[in-house]
């Protein structure tokens, strides 16, 4: 599609990489339809092709209507459209673009701005979400359905910590909301690649990813927290750690794109893309178990995360992991679609995540599993609220699995 | 309410803003847009080369509210172009300057599928593809499969009467739809067609395929499904020359073999969707064909082996049949997507929609490769090969200026060969607002006289999508000296530009 940038951003690393990207989309409307927004409200200013539409005008130098702030506000960012568009349209590159646009052109609306602060405020900080997760798991039955789908009916205690006793070492991701909310994930990566003789280790001095801030158009903020990670890995790194390893896929995402995001910064651009290098999704460094090993065969549905099978293209791992524990694999409907999480959208946007979490998680029981696995923290509260089946970690029901042998 | 009469030219809304007002008064929140920031989104169609922001957009979610809308429009003299995926690509659901674009996006439901009378009801909106995966637990499928069907919905297929690679072999949409209702712009509904097998009066379901929108507003469909076949085997062959691979195409159909999908693709398309579908393509191939058997187990493994040795006495230089599902839809999923996918190669992209007989497509191939050059713009060619539908694909940039005029004298004198050699323009896009002139090419003052009379029949006030699909006399007869008798032109009504 051909574009003709403002002078405001022609000139800039923004307005060249929009300006490519545009020029690659050809108006199909294919995204349309694997678009979870689009296909609920049926509107073209709630799909990909029309979200683009508007973006180009706001660099054409249009000033946007209060309106464009809130279609791209709807936008999961599950970047479904990508996987679909022949073209090769990198939808979520230029929705960052966008929103930074928006946001600085539209007056936000003070509840949406203050929501937006505490958000930011409270969910990068574990210390800090701690009281109020204990707090909201004690009134759950008195919360309205919206945040109660959000808070996990008990903790699964996370179990024992193997040593770090191998030479092989890998750094886990301890996150924010996972390490307080599911804290069992982290514990279970650790006793799997124990068992194949990599000892996983933190750093306390790493936190929160940075997408969190980054999705809500506070860049600076978000970097701010990738150069405060980076600063923690890259020791281990250089002291012989072979990977940074996520297990919740979104937070992987983001880490992937550190290098990109820091390009411009001429402290860190180096370290930054030495370490999205080293970044690995869990699926990625669990070796396939060698023989079915499940002490009960279990049927197992997967959701599998946007941020893996969209953003980092992993889709189909979980399913090999687990079909080789000896689990039985249940076929999902519509198994691209978003579950409606998208990180803080479930809270921000709580209607058409609604309908999203009820619509994934009717398909996901359609088979009646024993479980739901997932690869993310966002989707497995989002589900977990959802199903009558247990929704956890994949890496949980692996660990398992795989114990008794 | 009164609708205007036929002498009445549409009148001019005086203020857009009342008629948004009236129209938020029948709709719901959220079903009537008309801020600049959110018409411009709707501004083109697949088409994207032309644009226009319509005066208001409405959503609406069921029939009454359709009615609604089209009586209010119809008594103010608002003109009312309908579209459902925005998907087309001739232009057709281009918005009108003074008019009301009319969403059907909304109407996604499929009401009911009838495993034992193989039809499916269907709301406009429903895309392609959904019906089929509706219809497949009972073996079934809907046959016409557009490149867009993952995207595109039933009612705009039924307004252009989409094709699609399985169309050689079972027919186009209007082979495979049963039953119509429809809104006229009175908002009177009217059925069209129905299950039996043949009804009497006209045949305005047939009528109505292809009509472009100029007749009616479709509010559901009633269409055919078809038993999957039990075996699907597909070819791949590739060629040196398309030249050589539209002679093997000929010599497939002149041995009487009705293949399920007869697909050609040259150098530069094959290339472009590999990048995309990963497909496994030839890359250096200067053609290739897909050819794909289907039926019962027997039938497909004879007509395999006859058109594999037809292809090789053709010229194939390498020929693979799928070894398996996966593999098959694969190779679909590349041809599927070359339109787009040629978006990797330009930025911009004219996509040409000609028909021709079988026997030239050699001879039509070469005339492209030549204005191609002259023109020095590259042309990629992906087309139903089987059917003689060619798609070539004119890459350019609409960034540098005059390459868009050139682009589209270039596609001019593509479909004018076609017209020359007996074919037609338009094999299953439609003419929208892309070939008008074209159209000129191919029919005469008498026979677009009874178009436009047929038109006069449906919307005497000319409000459905006008200027669409059928050119007026006074253009056909700019472009060509045409007679106009007696300097009076006929319908009077009909707008002109």
């Amino acid at each position: 599609m051909h574009t003709t940038l403002a002078d405001f951003i022609a000139t800039t690393a923004a307005g060249e990489e929009a300006s490519e990207i545009l020029r690659k989309c050809v108006h199909c409307g294919f995204c349309n339809a694997t678009c979870p927004t689009y296909r609920l409200l049926g509107d073209e200013l709630d799909g990909p092709r029309g979200r683009i539409y508007q973006i180009k005008e706001m660099l054409e130098g249009a000033e946007p209507a209060a309106s464009v702030l809130q279609h791209l506000d709807r936008c999961l960012g599950c970047r479904a459209c990508e996987t679909t568009c022949p073209s090769g349209v990198e939808y979520g590159k230029l929705l960052d673009t966008g929103r930074e646009l928006a946001e600085q052109r539209v007056q936000r609306g003070r509840w949406s701005q203050l929501q937006r602060r505490v958000l930011r405020w409270m969910f990068p900080f574990p210390l800090r979400i701690a009281p109020w997760l204990r707090l909201a798991m004690r009134v759950r039955p008195l919360l309205p359905r919206v945040l109660a789908a959000h808070v996990p009916p008990v903790l699964t205690p996370p179990g024992a910590w193997p040593e770090a006793r191998h030479a092989r070492r890998m750094v886990a991701l301890a996150g924010c909301v996972q390490s307080v909310a599911t804290p069992a994930t982290s514990a279970a990566a650790a006793r799997v690649l124990d068992r194949s003789g990599i000892s996983l280790v933190t750093a306390p001095a790493a936190g929160c990813c940075g997408a969190l801030s980054h999705h809500l158009a506070a860049r600076e903020e978000g970097l701010d927290f990738a150069r405060r990670n980076i600063d923690a890995w890259i020791p281990l790194l250089e002291a012989g750690a072979e990977a940074v390893v996520a297990s919740a896929s979104g937070c992987g995402l983001h880490l992937r794109d550190y290098g990109r995001l820091l390009a411009s910064d001429a402290a860190y651009a180096e370290k930054a893309a030495r370490v999205s290098a080293a970044v690995r999704d869990l699926t990625e460094v669990v070796p396939l178990p060698a023989a079915g090993a499940s002490p009960q065969r279990l049927r197992v549905a997967v959701h599998t995360p946007c941020t893996l099978q969209h953003g980092q293209h992993l889709g189909g791992r979980v399913e090999a992991l687990l079909r080789a524990t000896g689990c039985e694999l249940l076929p999902v409907a519509d198994a691209g679609t978003c579950c409606g999480s998208a990180g803080s959208y479930s809270l921000l946007q709580s209607e058409l995540s609604s309908q999203l979490g009820d619509a994934r998680a009717r398909a996901l029981q359609a088979g009646a599993p024993d479980v739901v696995v997932t690869a993310n923290v966002g989707c497995q509260l989002q589900l977990a609220g959802r199903c009558t089946a247990p929704v956890r970690h994949w890496i949980e029901v692996l660990d398992e699995a795989t114990r008794v042998l | 309410m009164d609708t205007p009469s036929p002498e009445q030219p549409p009148a001019a809304v005086a203020d857009a803003a009342t008629l948004c007002r009236e129209l938020r008064a029948l709709l719901p929140p959220g079903a009537v847009l008309s801020s600049p920031s959110e018409l411009a989104p709707y501004e083109c169609d697949g088409l994207s080369a032309y644009r226009q922001r319509p005066l208001a957009v409405v959503i609406p979610r069921c029939v009454e509210e359709v009615q609604a809308v089209l009586r209010l429009c119809s008594a103010r003299g608002v003109p009312v172009v309908a579209r459902g995926a925005g998907t087309g690509l001739s232009g057709g659901a281009l918005p009108h300057a003074a008019g009301v674009l009319l969403v059907m996006a909304r109407f996604d439901r499929i009401l009911s599928v009838d495993p034992a009378a193989c039809t499916a009801r269907v709301q406009p909106g429903v895309r392609n593809l959904a019906i089929s995966e509706a219809a497949a637990p009972h073996g079934l499928y809907y046959a016409p499969d557009p490149s867009s069907q993952i995207a595109c919905s039933i009612g705009g297929n039924v307004a252009e009467n989409a094709g699609g690679v399985h169309c050689l072999k079972y027919g186009l949409t209007v082979h495979n739809v049963l039953a119509a209702e429809i809104l006229l712009m009175n908002g009177e509904r009217l059925t069209l067609g129905g299950e039996g097998p043949d009804s009497p009066g006209y045949d305005l379901l047939a009528l109505l395929c292809g009509s472009e929108g100029l007749l009616g507003v479709i509010v559901e469909v009633t269409v055919r499904l078809l038993a999957r076949p039990p075996c699907a085997r597909l070819l791949l062959a590739t060629f040196d020359s398309p030249v050589r691979a539209g002679a093997a195409v000929a010599s497939i159909i002149a041995a009487g073999i009705v293949p399920a999908g007869l697909e050609m693709m040259d150098g530069l398309a094959i290339r472009a969707a590999e990048a995309f579908a990963h497909a496994g393509y030839p890359t250096d191939a200067a053609a290739l064909l897909l050819c794909e058997l289907d039926g019962t187990e027997e039938e497909c493994t004879g007509q395999l082996m006859r058109v594999e040795s037809l292809l090789r006495a053709g010229g194939a230089t390498e020929l693979r049949v799928a070894a398996d599902e996966a593999e098959r839809l694969r190779l679909w999923s590349g041809r599927k997507s070359a339109f787009p996918a040629v978006g990797r190669l330009a930025p911009d992209y004219y996509c040409m929609d000609g028909s021709i007989p079988r026997s030239r497509l050699g001879d039509v191939l070469e005339r492209i490769a030549v204005l191609s050059s002259e023109y020095g713009l590259p042309v990629a060619n992906v087309f139903h090969a089987g059917d003689g539908n060619l798609h070539p694909l004119i890459l350019y940039d609409a960034g540098k200026p005059g390459e868009l005029q050139r682009t589209e004298e270039l596609g001019e004198k593509i479909l004018a060969f076609c017209v020359e050699v007996g074919g037609t323009i338009t094999g299953e896009h439609g003419v929208g607002v892309e070939k008008l002139g074209a159209m000129c090419l191919q029919f005469g003052a008498a026979e677009l006289e009874r178009f436009h009379a047929v038109k006069e029949a449906f919307d005497p006030a000319g409000l459905l999508n006008p200027g669409k699909a059928v050119p007026t006399l006074a253009r056909c007869a700019e472009g060509r000296r045409m007679h106009v008798h007696g300097g009076e032109l006929p319908f009077p009504g009909i707008e002109r530009f």
